[in-house]
């Protein structure tokens, strides 16, 4: 380690001249200093001597200004990439903006509407919680209850669609409550963030009533889609139109730049639902995806678990082989649910030998729910149905748009 | 002109692309494409944003001044990096490798650990909005005494098709940037300077050639005026040029700086709007005009037309300030009544600005917005002249002369990109490295060793592949013969307009192939030659067969010598003898032109030394019987 700080101007003897510039950070035994060209360079410690150490200087602050007269519209931080800036010590991107450094960086948000920014965690979406889901959802709950006309929550990609439907499941809503992420760091010129909070803005006065995810429809900057929170899925590692409804088309578009907002008929329109709360879940549910040859095993791990999602193949299916396991779970009180990882399409165990022998085991049809929708499902059915056969009941009801009758041609 | 005198200081900043198999942050061939190839296109906004320290670069806000809107046009051999839709691939290790070469040639010192930068660039030429740029070896040595201050490994950018249309082909492939210290004086030195350094990087064999595949910014300062950077000058022979012309701007801006404190002239800070003015005028651009605005340059009379490099006057350069606004330009009282603007409408407009004789006016229009902008680019450029000479990034215009792109950036549009692990060089990578010969002193080399003209030796050790030249002479060519075929014979072939690469690199172009490589034609026909199969007067005809389809043994079947020494004896004893009073009459004059009728009833397929000795003697006998 170097004795240097963050911000201390050095001077590193490299080639035949001594060139100055900002100590940053050590990295892989080099200190990493910033020349005054603006390039970083990685150089031995001892070739670098201290000239001064003036320390950071503090981002400016800038002061965001709103106009009272237009909807007030609360924005809740998570972190994740839609809200992120380049740390000084591993020179890595990590979340670090609240709500208030959001609207400073994307200044089209004051002309749509006011703001109350409230920062909930400062998180990367993979470390997400059913505990913070709950304190989200009160946190959502709050803000319609003290005048929102919307909620938009900021959230990294990744966890983006479990969230969705945690929040959709556990707050019934009269207002847009509008999940929205990025997907190409907020840092680059070119990323999404922009796009994507302007129009979840658009999304969040409009005449919606219910939970859903906007993010770009296509890879070009042209619109957004929104999309239903309990059918919307992340169907992409990187690309900016990461995210697909499945089973459904999306609810409704955002146009950009012009934001106008569509809403499709299916849509919940604002005002429909009273304002409500059932925030309690069921932590000890899991969600396994079956593969040939799966161990037997593998469901010990499952043991005490009050609720089980399968994501079996095809029409819903598992190896005959871990059918006695299964049914010792079920035996045991654990509620076993089955969906289908081709993500299209509806369950159907009726058709074939090893679907009839899962139905009289007990296994649940999850019909045409997203694996990951009937995991959060199943959490919220168990913490707030406490009757076995009526929370078996509920899961194969739909709630919140996760089930749907009938599967549409063309989706 | 005396440039030292005038304190002259220019350095250059080149840019070469690098012939690596991949580009540099993806996996993607380095191919250029026809802009009708591509399989599709998509758009994009982009917006400056803040660097690490909470500033927005000047260059950067200029450039955001209109919130644009880019296409780009993708192929079949671009990815998702290049959309912007994919994190970098790790940085490509042939194209550092090259990069330490070229570092290690000019006597460079490389850095330690290698990191990859973000350069803010919104023009719309990366998809990302940024550049990435790595800064690889520094303080390199000049034969002028100079140096080199840095070599950087960069990704190309993407080019332009048209207006704010880009294609992706380019983007992403390696580049090279080698910056100068400013430590050259006279035109003429930047020009061969360039040279030279072009040279270098020729001889490493890795680098792309042809047009656009290098370009040079020059930065240029006199004393009392400001460093200039003067982008993409592409045609080596214009850059002396180039030098003169900015060196005659900063004059003539000097100039005219001592003009304006003469004249105690000054610039109004107040548009004033004179829409209604126009509001009857012949000029269309004027009366359809949402908004006109007028800036009164106090003194400026005379000035603002004043010519400050062939082609610009400052009007030129108050106007490419103002379409950073998106106005098409801007008129001033210099150049006006013209344009259907009347002598009344000026004498009005005069008046409503309450311009005296001896001021100048400016007038923009557009949008309330767009003119408003533009005439506040305007006041910003006016006010400049009483610096001096502006610090720019200005662009060549043909010919040499320049215009103004945007400011000089500063040190505030650089980031790290995260997204790539920096790269740590290890001593004895850079201690293995070895060091091509100069394709100078191969030129040299080539002369000495082989008796060659020093221009063809030169051509020799210029041309894309020197090293061909020599594995012929070792094959047993002999030097003079393969040096004129490459240089000469080849040449001829292709201004007949025949694709003569089959004769150099054969058909089986498979890098990857483990069969026993096909001897080459041009190798196979020299061979011949040398063996006295068939005459170098037919290679000529050999080539073109071959080009044509026929195989190589073919060709040289169909033009070998098949007359023995004593047939084409006979011959020639017969073609003399029925001329007897041709060679009677020309005495030894008349081998010329019998050389000639020889070699033509042999179609050249034999050797001509043979024919023109047999010739000579044959004469001699007529002569003297």
């Amino acid at each position: 380690m170097t004795a240097f700080s963050p911000g201390d101007r050095v001077a590193c003897t490299i080639g035949s001249s001594p060139r100055r510039g900002t100590y940053i950070t050590d990295r892989d035994g080099m200190a990493v200093v910033k020349l005054d060209s603006g390039y970083n360079i990685g150089v031995p410690s001892y070739a670098c001597t201290l000239m001064e150490s003036p320390g950071l200087p503090e981002p400016a602050a800038i002061t965001v200004e709103q106009d009272e007269s237009l909807p007030l519209l609360s924005i809740i931080s998570t972190g994740g990439t839609i809200a992120s800036r380049i740390d000084y010590r591993t020179g890595a991107v990590t979340s670090q903006f609240d709500a208030a450094d959001i609207l400073r960086a994307i200044p089209g948000l004051q002309s749509i509407a006011h703001y109350r920014t409230r920062k909930l965690t400062t998180i990367l979406s993979e470390n997400m919680t059913p505990s913070i889901w709950q304190a989200l959802a009160r946190a959502v709950y709050d803000e319609i209850r003290n005048g929102a006309r919307g909620v938009i929550v900021t959230h990294g990609t990744d966890t983006l669609a479990y969230s969705a439907a945690a929040l959709s499941f556990m707050v019934d809503t009269p207002v847009p409550v509008i999940l929205v992420g990025s997907q190409r760091s907020a840092d680059r010129p070119s990323s999404d963030n922009v796009m994507n909070a302007l129009c979840s803005a658009s999304a969040a006065v409009s005449d919606l009533g219910e939970v859903a995810v906007v993010m770009h429809e296509t890879t070009s900057d042209d619109r957004c889609a929104i999309h239903r929170g309990t059918r919307v899925r992340k169907m992409h590692t990187s690309r900016r139109d990461a995210f697909g409804s499945l089973g459904i088309a999306p609810i409704g578009y955002v146009d950009y730049p012009s934001l106008s907002v569509f809403l499709s008929p299916d849509a919940v329109s604002r005002g429909q639902a009273e304002p409500g709360l059932h925030d309690r879940l069921e932590e000890r549910c899991g969600l396994l995806s079956f593969y040939p040859g799966m161990h037997p095993s593998v469901l010990d791990a499952f043991s005490g678990y009050r609720g089980l999602v399968l994501a079996g193949t095809g029409l819903g299916h598992i190896s005959t082989t871990l059918i006695p396991a299964i049914k010792d779970l079920i035996d045991s009180g654990t509620l076993v649910a089955m969906t289908s990882q081709c993500l299209h399409g509806r369950v159907c165990d009726r058709v074939y030998d090893t679907g009839r022998d899962l139905l009289r085991i007990g296994v649940v049809e999850g019909e045409d729910m997203l694996p990951e929708t009937a995991l959060v499902k199943m959490m919220w059915v168990l913490g707030n149905v406490p009757d076995p056969e009526r929370a078996k009941e509920r899961m194969q009801a739909d709630c919140k748009g996760e089930y749907t009758p009938r599967s549409m041609h063309g989706l | 002109m005396d440039f030292e005198a005038l304190g002259l200081m220019a350095g250059i900043e080149i840019h070469q692309q690098l012939d690596t198999r991949e580009k540099l942050f993806c996996r993607c061939p380095t191919r250029l494409r026809r802009f009708e190839e591509h399989s599709g296109e998509f758009f994009r906004y982009l917006r400056a944003t803040e660097s690490e320290l909470g500033e927005i670069d000047r260059a950067a806000r200029e450039e955001m001044k209109n919130l644009r809107r880019f296409c780009y046009y993708t192929y079949d051999t671009t990815c998702l990096v290049e959309n912007d839709e994919e994190p970098p691939a790790p940085l490509n290790d042939e194209a550092m490798s090259v990069v330490l070469l070229i570092g290690k040639m000019f006597g460079m010192t490389p850095v330690p650990q290698i990191h990859v930068m973000r350069k803010l660039v919104i023009d719309g030429s990366n998809t990302s909005g940024f550049q990435r740029t790595a800064l690889a070896a520094v303080d390199g040595s000049l034969p002028n005494g100079g140096s080199i201050e840095t070599i950087c490994l960069e990704e190309e950018a993407a080019q332009r098709v048209e207006g704010e249309i880009f294609s992706l082909d380019r983007l992403g492939i390696p580049l090279v940037e080698i910056t100068t210290s400013p430590c050259m004086h006279t035109p003429g030195e930047v020009q061969e300077m360039a040279e030279y350094l072009g040279m270098v990087l020729r001889s490493t064999g890795m680098v792309k050639r042809g047009l656009g595949t290098i370009r040079q910014d020059i930065n240029i300062s006199i004393r009392d005026g400001a460093r200039v950077e003067i982008k993409g000058v592409q045609e080596l022979d214009l850059i002396a040029e180039v030098v003169k012309r900015e060196v005659q701007r900063q004059q003539s801006l000097l100039a005219l700086r001592e003009e304006l404190k003469r004249r105690n002239a000054g610039v109004e800070q107040k548009a004033i709007d004179v829409t209604a003015v126009f509001s009857r005028s012949a000029s269309g651009i004027l009366k359809k005009a949402p908004c006109i605005l007028a800036v009164l340059l106090p003194g400026f009379s005379g000035l603002i037309g004043r010519e400050i490099q062939q082609g610009r006057r400052l009007g030129s350069e108050l106007s490419d300030y103002a379409k950073k606004c998106g106005v098409g330009g801007l008129f001033h009282t210099d150049e006006l009544p013209a344009y259907g603007v009347t002598a009344d409408e000026v004498t009005e407009l005069r008046r409503a600005v309450g311009a005296r004789s001896e001021d100048g006016v400016v007038i923009v229009s557009g949008t309330r917005e767009k003119a408003g902008c533009a005439v506040r680019q305007v006041i910003l450029r006016a006010e400049a002249a009483f610096v001096g000479v502006p610090e720019e990034t200005r662009k060549m215009l043909e010919g040499g002369s320049t215009a103004y792109m945007r400011p000089l950036p500063g040190a505030a549009r650089m980031y790290p990109e995260t997204d790539v692990l920096p790269v740590t060089v290890d001593p004895s990578r850079w201690e293995g490295i070895a060091i091509p010969e100069l394709l100078s002193a191969k030129a040299d080399r080539f002369e000495k060793a082989y008796d060659l003209d020093p221009s063809v030796a030169r051509q020799l050790a210029f041309s894309s592949d020197p090293a061909f030249f020599e594995h012929l002479v070792q094959d047993g060519i002999p030097a003079n013969l393969a040096a004129r075929t490459l240089t000469a014979t080849l040449k001829e072939l292709s201004r007949e307009g025949l694709d003569t690469s089959i004769l150099v690199e054969g058909e089986a172009e498979n890098p990857q192939s483990r069969r026993t490589p096909v001897i080459l034609p041009i190798v196979k026909v020299l061979r011949d030659v040398n063996e006295g199969t068939i005459a170098k007067e037919a290679i000529p005809d050999v080539f073109r067969a071959i080009l044509q389809g026929t195989t190589p043994d073919d060709a040289v079947a169909q033009f070998s010598s098949n007359l023995s020494v004593e047939d084409l004896k006979a011959l020639i004893r017969k073609i003399v003898e029925e001329r007897t009073p041709f060679v009677r009459e020309r005495g030894t004059g008349a081998l010329g032109p019998l050389m000639g009728v020889v070699m033509k009833e042999v179609r050249g397929s034999v050797d001509g030394k043979l024919v023109s000795e047999t010739l000579r003697s044959e004469i001699q006998r007529v002569l003297n019987p």
